[in-house]
């Protein structure tokens, strides 16, 4: 199970180091602070990492400049090894050399399936601390379990209306078109915050408590004023496009699968650019083959800009935006 | 200038691709700034009429790529008369190596077939790519699951063969770690970096096998060829490194014709 071997070598540190090419700051969870600077360094973000891709660019290969600052809505602090800060500061150096120049970081340095409150609290502590070490480049979704409904509204509370946090992540914890939801769905609307939700069309059947996009599009037909991100688009996308093709309030995210050509394609066709955001699944992913998804895609730089930030970008924005006005 | 051991020709059965017809392919390679492709067909996966295969491969390389696809015909050593095919690739067709499918031509590395096989390729200096995997187990058409390629008695096979040349296609976190560095012991065993995953991989990678046992591959027309492009950008490898798994190695391998 994985929670067993979850909670083996669980550690929680707030070094605070000085990390190449990215300047430290004391660990806050000031949202105020933190929320203008997201919102200020975003407005000047694309030059940033178009400087950043050039710079990392080789020659005479298909590597054309990034067409925009990209956000990355899906990575994770486990799977690597040493401290919070020297996990970001590792993810942060990998991400910038292909150009992806934020990051949404959810769940602790362990993997956790069927976190009780205690624990999914230390996971949102410790993206916290990983959001202080890098305030400019990380942002963060909480972690909730909705077998612990009051627990995951205190959290939701504590880690978005009060704290630093832009939207939700839920994993395997429980079926997602279960009612246990709907409080949290309800609460993440009043917030504005988007709910992420693991999903999966797993060849042979899907774990237990794991959720299909199908799965997802249920719960998001009964809360149509909440924004949901369709994680891995169901990894088996061309079922999981069409699962949540008719709920718009559902938007497909590419991270977690090989970099099949087409995926993007059809996300596109089928849902309309507006509705396909990038995340790479980083650390068990890279980067880069994610982002090949998008830069390999026959569509338009446009569709391109959208789904590697825009998309992003307007989905946050009112959480951002929020920050700024306090 | 960079060697892309892992291209296809022809169509996967369960979708097309936008890189599918040889044309585009050929386009998308030339963009990429490849400049040499060790190219197999995707009917060498499912067809039994493999000498049509191999056929119509050597002869749209020909047409659509001279001088880019090198053609690396497909041999099933469960099928009648599989030498045959051996001698059409090596004489007729002039093909530097093949290609084998194990998984979906279902047999394992220890059976006895592929032992034959492996030393008359030997024999004959043919190199030898084996792909471990074409797609994700996990999301396989229901009605065509394929496991992987089962590496572990491989290193041990390899031992009783004359020296071979060895390329493993589609090498992925699913391998034990064991059995990527028996491999890497041995002379002339490659490994290419198409499904290679994780932060920094191909930098990960080449502490397992070695940088210079790397080859650049693309799972082109599977896989968009920027995921191996950017992947090289992402680990942080030398120039020196980085030159020998975009071509050095495969050059050494395969050196080209003067």
């Amino acid at each position: 199970m994985l929670r067993n071997a979850a909670v083996v070598g669980y550690g929680y540190c707030r070094a605070k180091n000085q990390l190449q090419g990215v300047t430290l700051m004391a660990q806050s969870c000031c949202s105020v602070q933190r929320r203008q600077f997201l919102w200020q360094s975003s407005t000047a973000a694309g030059a940033l990492v178009c400087r950043a891709w050039a710079q990392a660019s080789q020659p005479a290969a298909e590597e054309s400049p990034a067409p925009c600052a990209v956000w990355d809505v899906h990575v994770h602090l486990a799977g690597l090894s040493g401290t919070v800060a020297q996990r970001v500061a590792r993810l942060l150096r990998h991400a910038q050399r292909v150009g992806v120049e934020k990051i949404v970081l959810h769940m602790g340095t362990t993997l956790v399936s069927h976190p009780k409150p205690e624990e999914f609290r230390r996971h949102n502590d410790e993206v916290l601390e990983a959001i202080s070490v890098a305030p400019e480049r990380v942002m963060g979704f909480v972690y909730l379990n909705p077998q612990y409904q009051q627990e995951s509204l205190a959290e939701l509370d504590r880690c978005v209306r009060d704290g630093s946090m832009l939207g939700v992540k839920l994993w395997i914890a429980m079926v997602c078109s279960r009612p246990e939801l709907d409080p949290i769905a309800r609460r993440c609307a009043e917030l504005e915050v988007p709910i992420l939700q693991h999903t999966f069309f797993r060849a042979g059947g899907n774990l237990p408590d794991e959720s299909t996009p199908a799965d997802l599009a249920t719960l998001a037909a009964r809360h149509p004023q909440t924004r949901f991100i369709c994680a891995h688009t169901g990894v088996d996308w061309e079922r999981g496009v069409r699962a949540i093709r008719a709920t718009k309030n559902v938007y497909a995210e590419i991270s977690g699968s090989d970099p099949t050509a087409g995926i993007v394609e059809m996300a596109v066709r089928e849902l309309g650019p507006q509705r396909v955001l990038y995340g790479s699944d980083a650390p068990g992913r890279s980067f880069a083959s994610q982002l090949a998804k998008v830069q390999g895609a026959d569509i338009p730089e446009s569709s391109k800009r959208l789904i590697l930030g825009e998309n992003l970008r307007r989905l946050l924005a009112s959480a951002l935006q929020r920050g700024k006005n306090r | 200038m960079i060697v892309d051991v892992n291209v296809n020709l022809s169509l996967w059965p369960f979708r097309r691709t936008p890189c599918d017809e040889p044309q585009r392919l050929v386009e998308a390679l030339r963009r990429g700034g490849v400049t040499e492709a060790w190219t197999g067909t995707l009917d060498g996966v499912f067809h039994r009429d493999l000498g049509a295969a191999n056929a119509r491969l050597a002869q749209h390389c020909r047409q659509w790529g001279p001088g880019l696809l090198v053609p690396f015909g497909s041999v099933n050593p469960l099928l009648p008369d599989w030498q045959e095919e051996l001698r059409r690739c090596r004489h007729q067709y002039h093909m530097p190596g093949i290609r084998l499918h194990p998984n979906y031509h279902g047999y394992r590395l220890d059976d006895a077939p592929l032992g034959q096989l492996l030393q008359e390729a030997a024999r004959h200096g043919l190199i030898v790519q084996i792909a471990l995997r074409m797609e994700d187990v996990r999301v396989q058409h229901q009605l065509m699951p394929v496991p992987d390629v089962e590496l572990a008695p491989l290193a041990k096979i390899l031992e009783g063969l004359p020296p071979l040349r060895l390329v493993l296609l589609n090498v992925s976190r699913a391998n034990r770690l064991e059995h990527l560095r028996a491999l890497a012991a041995l002379p002339s065993v490659y490994f290419d970096l198409a499904m290679w995953e994780g932060i920094g991989g191909v930098a990960a990678l080449a502490e397992v096998v070695s940088t210079d046992r790397i080859l650049f591959g693309s799972h082109l027309p599977l896989f968009p060829l920027h995921s191996s492009l950017l992947k090289l950008r992402e680990s942080e490898l030398s120039a020196a490194q980085s030159e020998a798994i975009r071509s050095e190695n495969a050059r050494r391998l395969l050196p080209r014709k003067s």
